[in-house]
Parts: C-alpha cells; sequence; structure tokens
C-alpha cells in the first residue's frame, strides 16, 4: 500500500480541474519561509525534510488540505522538531495577532 | 475554506477580513521568526518579489534559442544547465535539470507524482492543477487520455513519454516548433511558447497568420 502522497496510478482519480488561482498573499509568504529557512545561510529546514514532513501527515488530511496549508503545517512541525519555536509559542502568537487584528478593526 | 459547492459571491473580500487558521499559523511563525532574529520581515519581502519575478518567459527564452541555433539545443539536451547559464541565467541553487525534445514520432510531458516538482526557477510557480492529485494520479496511467483533456489529440502512433520529477531531477520539455514560424524573430518566437508547452500537456501555439 503506498503512501498518501505517492499518487501514481492512484485509483478513482476523477477529472483534473484547470481553473487556477493567484497565489494570495498568505501562500506566497508560506512560500517564501521555506526558500528561507532552506536557503544557503540558514538552512533550518531542508527540503526533503519538508517532504517527509507532508508525508507524514493523516491520510485524510494530506488529501483534503490545500496545497499550502500542507506546507505551512509541515514547517510548523518541523520548527517545533527542531526546537526552533514552540507549539505553545506560535499558539499565543496567533492569539495576539488575531486580538491586535481585533482592535485595528474596531471589532 | 473548501466550499466548492457554494462560490461565495455574497461575501466581500476584504482586507480586515478575520484571519483563516493557516493564515494566523503563517503570520505567527514569521513574527516568531523575525523576533528570533532567523529572519528579517526585508527577507520575507525579496523572497516575495523573487517569486513573483520568475515567470514561463525565462524558460520561453530558453526554447526560443534552442529553435534558432541547433548547437544550443544540442547542448540543452546533453547538459540543460550548462547551456541555460550560457545565455546569462544565473543557474547555481538549481537541482538537475533534464530538457527532453518533442518530435514528430514522440511526445513528451511532465508530472510530480510524489508532491509538486517543477523547474520553478525557469517556469515559476506550478499551476494548481500540477500539483492537483488526479494530475498526478492519472497523466502516468492514462497520458493520452489526459492530454485529450488538455486539447491535445495525438495520433496513436505517437510515443507519448511521461517524465516523473523528484527534488533533485527536474523536465522541461522543448515543444515542437509550430509551423509557419520560420522567419519569425527569436523574441517572437519566444512568445509562442507557452508554459502549458513546455510542461508538456499542449504544444505551442501556431503563429497568427
Amino acid at each position: 500500500m503506498p503512501g498518501v502522497h505517492d499518487r501514481g496510478g492512484w485509483p478513482d482519480a476523477g477529472l483534473i480541474t484547470k481553473a487556477e488561482h493567484e497565489l494570495s498573499f498568505w501562500e506566497k509568504r508560506t512560500d517564501a519561509l521555506l526558500v528561507l529557512l532552506s536557503g544557503a545561510g540558514r538552512r533550518v529546514i531542508r527540503v526533503d525534510e519538508l517532504r517527509r514532513a507532508i508525508e507524514s501527515l493523516p491520510p485524510e488530511a494530506y488529501e483534503t488540505m490545500g496545497y499550502y496549508e500542507r506546507w505551512i503545517s509541515a514547517i510548523e512541525t518541523l520548527l517545533i522538531e527542531k526546537n526552533v519555536l514552540t507549539k505553545s509559542e506560535i499558539d499565543h502568537k496567533a492569539e495576539q495577532i488575531v486580538e491586535q487584528r481585533k482592535i485595528e478593526t474596531g471589532e | 475554506m473548501h466550499d466548492h459547492d457554494a462560490p461565495d459571491s455574497h461575501l466581500p473580500i476584504e482586507a480586515d477580513a478575520e484571519l483563516t487558521y493557516y493564515e494566523q499559523r503563517v503570520e505567527a511563525i514569521q513574527a516568531l521568526l523575525i523576533e528570533k532574529g532567523l529572519l528579517s520581515a526585508d527577507d520575507v519581502r525579496r523572497a516575495v518579489e523573487d517569486m513573483d519575478a520568475r515567470s514561463p518567459a525565462v524558460g520561453a527564452r530558453v526554447i526560443a534559442r534552442a529553435w534558432v541555433d541547433p548547437h544550443f539545443k544540442q547542448h540543452l539536451l546533453a547538459d540543460a544547465k550548462a547551456a541555460i547559464a550560457t545565455l546569462g541565467i544565473d543557474v547555481d541553487t538549481w537541482s538537475t535539470l533534464v530538457a527532453v525534445e518533442n518530435t514528430p514520432t514522440i511526445h513528451n510531458v511532465v508530472v510530480c507524482t510524489l508532491c509538486s516538482c517543477y523547474p520553478r526557477s525557469l517556469l515559476g510557480v506550478p499551476p494548481d492543477w500540477y500539483k492537483s492529485l488526479n494530475y498526478r494520479a492519472r497523466v502516468v496511467k492514462e497520458p493520452r487520455t489526459v492530454l485529450e483533456e488538455f486539447g491535445l489529440e495525438l495520433a496513436p502512433d505517437i510515443e507519448v513519454r511521461v517524465y516523473d520529477s523528484t527534488a533533485d531531477m527536474r523536465y522541461l520539455v522543448i515543444p515542437q516548433r509550430p509551423a509557419g514560424s520560420e522567419g519569425l524573430s527569436e523574441e517572437a518566437l519566444a512568445a509562442l511558447v507557452t508554459r502549458d508547452s513546455m510542461i508538456g500537456v499542449t504544444q505551442a501555439q501556431e503563429p497568427s497568420p
């Protein structure tokens, strides 16, 4: 049984949706974070590590998540694994960001 | 957020709309990495700009040169990175690149069944369908049917070759030079070379009469 990422010849695949979308800002930033973290001078994350983290997602998550949703989840997993960041640190920062936006938008 | 049934036409897209879960994670991770001095906001901005600057026009330039210069084409087929470097394109950070040529008897098409590996330096970011589970599943199994869905009908005697990319090896299709393009300038030829023709799901465009 191949892994969920190993899609070549996967049975019951349907029509290919050809609609394209311009990458949104958060998607571009996710891409940029990987490029920077994996680039010369930093080498915090290697591209094959990113793949391993993506391929380790639960099969159902892999199949339903968007492309860059898989990426940012894998980047988070790896940064925590490597003790660069902690989950609670990220949770806390995310809450702060949401609160800050509420203040800025006057909610 | 992947609601395919209901187009959200009633929801205006607002700059201050609530952040999705994943947007929050990106914002938080970026902010923390900046706080810890691992990268700067400028680094991120520049990386996004670099990404926006890469487009299929770079690849089209390479193909147009191959069409007009047989020596360059031989070099491209033998050692793609070295050949492309002679055009002044910086290939230092690239993984191995292999150019494959479409001929009247052979048609090549590229996929990455495992993920989304793609010659981004030459073609920009891959289109959504290239990354889709259905393209990755089907093009290796029933390439002719998939190509027909892209509007490309190949005669049965044309051999179809499917190349499966990896992180370390990526592929560039050299489409056939279209009929009626004799005498066009290299620049005009490059305008006929589409992204999809360099992936191999279509032919290059024909020149307008």
